[in-house]
C-alpha cells in the first residue's frame, strides 16, 4: 500500500511537471505584447520594451519557464503582471470559498447518490424508473442552466437565499450557509445524476453475483448482505466515477461562482485568464491539477482498502 | 426573439459539431490503434489521455481563449481535443476485448490484413457504442459551449443561446422571462441528445434479455401432502416452480416434483442443464432468483413445512438446518473479505457465537476439510487460494452450523479431475461422520454411482425415474435415463487423451 501511494505521488509530480511545462510554453506562444497591453496604446515603444524587460519577457520561453519553475519549487509563484498581487496570497485568500463549496458538493453527492442508487437497485419498479429519469435529465441539462433555474426560483422569486455574494463562516455561520447552499445544490445535481447511475448499476450487478446467493443460503439477513457485502463490492466503481465527476466539478465551479458572485478560485479564473496573466494562470492550473491528483489518489487508496484485489494488482 | 434563437441555434449547434468532429478524428483512430496493436503506442496514448482528463476543461478553455483569441471556432477545436479522450477510452476498451475474440483470430489466421480486420470486424462492433457516445458528448459540448458564451467568453458579437442567456441574466431582476426561451431551447436540445443516447444504449444493453420482474404473489397453500414417513429428513411433494413473465403471467419450469431423503442418506438429483435440478434445490433453500417462486406443492424439512413459511423463519433454517454447497467455488466467495471473516460471520449471526469462539471454530473447520495451513487460509483473500481450496472453504462454511441437510449443487463440476475425487471423498467422509442427509445435484452419473444411495432423474422439470443407485444405473427403465447412461459410456470411450482447457465447456 505504501509503495503504491509513493508511486502514485511520484507519477503525480511528474504529471504536474509536464502540465506546467506544456501550459507555460502554450501560454507564451502567441507572443502577445504584454508590455503594450499593460501600459496602453499611448505608451512609447521604449517604455513598453522596458516593461517587457522588467517582467523578463525579452528572454527565450525556455528560460522564462526555467525561472518560473525554480521559483515555484521554492513556493514562490510570483505576482500578477497586471495587479502585482502575490499569486500565492490571492489564491489562498480565495481557496476557502471554493473548498467549502467543493467539500459540500462531494458530501451531498456521495450520500445522495449512494442512497438513491441502492434504493433504485434494490426496489426496482417505479422507484428505479423515477431515479433513472431524474438522473438522465439532471445529466442532460447544462449545469449553468440548472443554476440559473435555482437562482430564479429560490433567490429571485421565493427569496429564500441571497442571489449573490458570500459571507465568510467566521463572520456569520448562518450567513455562510445561506450563501453556499444554492451553489452546492447547483453543482450537486449534475454530479449526483452521473454517480447515481453507476451506483445503481454496480449494486444491481453485485446483487446477481453467486456469492450473494451463498450468503443468503448461510442464513444472513438481507440488510446485512446489502450493507456489508454488496455495498463494499459495489462502491469501487462508484467511487471511480465520483472522482471523474470531481474534475468536471472544477469546471462547473467556474460558472457557479460567477453566477453567485462567490469570491473563489473559479471566478478568479474567469477574470484573470481573459487577460493572459501568465503567473496567475500558472498558479491556478497548478492548484487545480494538484487538487485533481490528490482527490484521485484518495479515491484509489479507498478503493484499495475496500478491494483486496486492487491492492495487490497495483 | 424567435429569429435570434434560430440564428443562435446555427452558431451553438455548429460549434458543437466542430468540437465533435475534432474529437472523433482524434479519438477513434488513436483508440483503434492503441487497442489493436497495444505496446508502446498504447502506453503513451493512455498516459496522454489520463493527462488530458486530469485537466479541468473549463480552465483550459478559459486559458486558451486568452492565448488563441476570441473566436468560437478555435475554442470549439480545443474543446474537441478535450473531449477526444472519452472516445479514445471507449474505442480502446472495446477493441481490446474484441481483438482476442475467436473470430478475429480466425480472420487473422486466414491471412486478412490488419486494416481489413479493423475495417470489417472491429469497426462494426465499435459502431453502436460510438453513436451513443456521440449523442452524449454532443449534449455535453452544447452545454459547455453555452456555458462559455454565458460567461461572455465566446465571440461577443455572434448571437448564441449562451450569450442570450447571459444578456437575460444581466436583467434578471427586471425581466426574468427573457431567460425562458433560450433556456428552454438549450435544455431541450441537450436533453434530447442525452436521452437519445441513453435510450439507444439501453436498447443495446437489454438485447441480452431483460431478467424477469419480481411478482409478490403468495404461494398457494400446500395441498394435502402425503404425510412424510418417519425418518424422512426432506420430503418434497408435487413441487412446482414458476417465474414471472415480462408481459405478465408465469412460466412454470418445474412441474410437480416429489422426492424424499432419509436422515444420513445421499440422493443424487440427475439431469441435463435446464432440467430443473437447481430450481428444485433452490426452492428447498428458499433462495430462488428474483421473479421465481414455489407456485404449488409442499417441502418439509425435519417435519417443518417450508412453503409459505415467513421469510424470517425460513432464514433461521438456512445455514442451521439446511446448508448449501455451490457449484463455482471462486464466484461464491465474496472477493472483498478474508476467508476467515466469511466463515466467522454466519456463525456469529446464526449461532450467536463470540468473536474468539467463532474464530477457533472456523480454524477447526478448515482443518476438518483437510486444508494444510488453516491459519494462513483464514487470513487469505479468495483470489489468493486455488479453486479446490475454495471449494473446501465453502464446504467448511456449509458445515459451520451443523446442518442436518446439505444441498450440494454440482459441487465438483468446476474442479480439476484429481481435485474432484478428493472433494467427493471429503463430502462422503463428512456425511457419514455427521449423519447428514445430502441432496446432491449433478449431471454426472459417475459421481452418482460413486457416493449416492438413491437417485432421481429429471427431464424438462419432471422426475422421470427414481430408485436406488443399483436399480437405476444397472436397469434403467426410462429412455431418458438410458440415454444419459449411454452418453456417459460413450464419453469415456471416445474422449481423446488431451483436450484444450480453453475450449472445454463446463456444463451448468
Amino acid at each position: 500500500m505504501l509503495t503504491f501511494i509513493a508511486r502514485r505521488i511520484i507519477a503525480g509530480v511528474f504529471l504536474l511537471f509536464v502540465i506546467s511545462a506544456l501550459s507555460y510554453v502554450l501560454l507564451s506562444l502567441p507572443g502577445a505584447d504584454v508590455g503594450r497591453s499593460l501600459l496602453g496604446q499611448s505608451a512609447s515603444a521604449e517604455a513598453v520594451a522596458a516593461k517587457n524587460q522588467q517582467l523578463g519577457l525579452d528572454r527565450p520561453v525556455i528560460v522564462q519557464y526555467g525561472d518560473w519553475l525554480l521559483h515555484a519549487l521554492r513556493g514562490d509563484f510570483g505576482s500578477s503582471w497586471f495587479t502585482s498581487e502575490n499569486v500565492l496570497t490571492s489564491i489562498s485568500n480565495r481557496l476557502p470559498v471554493t473548498i467549502s463549496v467543493m467539500a459540500g458538493v462531494t458530501i451531498v453527492t456521495a450520500v445522495l447518490s449512494f442512497l438513491l442508487g441502492i434504493w433504485a437497485a434494490v426496489r426496482g419498479g417505479w422507484i428505479d424508473r423515477a431515479v433513472q429519469i431524474v438522473s438522465v435529465v439532471g445529466y442532460a441539462l447544462p449545469g449553468f442552466l440548472i443554476t440559473l433555474i435555482l437562482v430564479i426560483v429560490f433567490a429571485v422569486q421565493l427569496r429564500w437565499f441571497p442571489a449573490i455574494g458570500y459571507i465568510d463562516a467566521s463572520v456569520s455561520l448562518s450567513g455562510w450557509l445561506s450563501t453556499i447552499t444554492l451553489p452546492i445544490i447547483a453543482l450537486s445535481i449534475p454530479a449526483i445524476a452521473g454517480v447515481v447511475q453507476q451506483v445503481r448499476g454496480s449494486v444491481k450487478d453485485v446483487l446477481n453475483r453467486d456469492y450473494v446467493r451463498t450468503l443468503r443460503a448461510r442464513g444472513l439477513g438481507p440488510n446485512r448482505i446489502l450493507f456489508r457485502h454488496v455495498m463494499r463490492n459495489a462502491s469501487a466503481p462508484a467511487l471511480t466515477v465520483l472522482g471523474m465527476q470531481f474534475v468536471g466539478l472544477l469546471g462547473g465551479a467556474v460558472i457557479v461562482e460567477q453566477i453567485f458572485g462567490l469570491p473563489g478560485i473559479g471566478s478568479m479564473t474567469v477574470s484573470y485568464t481573459t487577460r493572459g496573466d501568465i503567473p496567475i494562470i500558472m498558479g491556478l492550473i497548478m492548484f487545480t491539477v494538484v487538487g485533481v491528483i490528490l482527490i484521485n489518489l484518495l479515491i484509489d487508496v479507498v478503493i484499495g482498502w475496500l478491494n483486496p484485489k486492487a491492492r495487490i494488482a497495483s | 426573439m424567435f429569429s435570434r434563437l434560430l440564428y443562435g441555434a446555427q452558431n451553438t449547434l455548429g460549434g458543437a459539431v466542430i468540437a465533435l468532429a475534432v474529437a472523433l478524428v482524434i479519438g477513434i483512430p488513436t483508440g483503434l490503434l492503441a487497442g489493436y496493436y497495444g505496446s508502446w503506442f498504447d502506453s503513451v496514448s493512455s498516459w496522454v489521455v489520463n493527462l488530458v482528463m486530469a485537466l479541468p476543461a473549463m480552465v483550459v478553455l478559459l486559458a486558451s481563449r486568452a492565448i488563441l483569441g476570441n473566436t468560437v471556432w478555435v475554442l470549439m477545436i480545443v474543446m474537441g481535443v478535450l473531449v477526444a479522450p472519452s472516445f479514445f477510452r471507449l474505442v480502446r476498451g472495446i477493441v481490446v476485448t474484441v481483438r482476442n475474440e475467436l473470430y478475429v483470430d480466425a480472420a487473422r489466421v486466414s491471412g486478412l490484413r490488419d486494416w481489413r480486420i479493423i475495417g470489417r470486424h472491429i469497426l462494426i462492433v465499435v459502431r453502436g457504442p460510438i453513436i451513443v457516445q456521440i449523442s452524449l458528448v454532443a449534449g455535453v459540448a452544447i452545454g459547455l459551449q453555452a456555458g462559455l458564451e454565458f460567461l461572455g467568453i465566446g465571440s461577443g458579437s455572434t448571437p448564441t443561446w449562451g450569450a442570450a442567456l447571459n444578456e437575460a441574466f444581466q436583467n434578471i431582476q427586471r425581466a426574468p422571462v427573457l431567460m425562458v426561451w433560450p433556456g428552454v431551447a438549450l435544455g431541450v436540445t441537450s436533453a434530447a441528445l442525452v436521452l437519445f443516447g441513453s435510450s439507444v444504449r439501453d436498447i443495446l444493453e437489454e438485447g441480452a434479455g431483460e431478467p424477469p420482474r419480481a411478482v409478490a404473489l403468495p404461494a398457494e397453500a400446500p395441498r394435502d401432502a402425503d404425510s412424510a414417513p418417519r425418518g424422512t429428513l426432506l420430503s418434497v411433494r408435487d413441487l412446482a416452480v414458476a417465474y414471472a413473465r415480462d408481459g405478465g403471467g408465469e412460466k412454470e419450469v418445474v412441474h410437480g416434483v416429489s422426492l424424499d431423503i432419509d436422515t444420513g442418506r445421499i440422493l443424487g438429483l440427475v439431469g441435463e442443464s435446464g432440467s430443473g435440478k437447481s430450481q428444485t434445490a433452490f426452492s428447498v433453500l428458499g433462495i430462488l432468483p428474483q421473479g421465481g417462486r414455489v407456485s404449488r406443492g409442499s417441502i418439509t424439512v425435519g417435519g417443518t413445512e417450508i412453503v409459505g413459511l415467513p421469510e424470517k423463519r425460513h432464514r433461521g433454517l438456512r445455514g442451521r438446518t439446511i446448508a448449501y454447497i455451490p457449484q463455482e467455488p471462486m464466484s461464491n466467495l465474496d472477493p472483498s473479505f478474508t476467508i476467515g471473516s466469511q466463515l466467522v460471520e454466519p456463525m456469529r449471526v446464526t449461532l450467536g457465537l463470540g468473536a474468539a469462539e467463532a474464530r477457533t471454530k472456523a480454524i477447526e473447520l478448515l482443518r476438518m476439510v483437510e486444508i494444510a495451513d488453516p491459519e494462513r487460509t483464514f487470513r487469505s483473500y479468495p483470489h489468493q487460494i486455488s479453486g479446490g481450496m475454495a471449494q473446501r472453504v465453502l464446504i467448511a462454511g456449509a458445515m459451520s452450523c451443523d446442518p442436518e441437510l446439505v444441498i450440494a449443487d454440482e459441487p465438483t463440476t468446476a474442479l480439476d479431475v484429481t481435485v474432484q475425487a478428493e472433494v467427493l471423498n471429503l463430502l462422503r467422509r463428512l456425511q457419514s461422520e455427521r449423519g447428514m442427509g445430502v441432496l446432491l445435484v449433478t449431471h454426472n452419473l459417475g459421481v452418482v454411482a460413486d457416493i449416492c444411495d438413491t437417485v432421481a432423474v429429471m427431464e424438462h422439470g419432471r422426475i422421470v425415474e427414481t430408485g436406488t443407485v443399483a436399480q437405476v444405473l444397472t436397469a434403467p427403465s426410462h429412455p431418458y435415463t438410458q440415454r444419459l447412461l449411454a452418453s456417459v459410456l460413450d464419453e469415456s470411450d471416445v474422449r481423446p487423451p488431451w483436450r484444450d482447457p480453453s475450449t472445454e465447456v463446463t456444463p451448468a
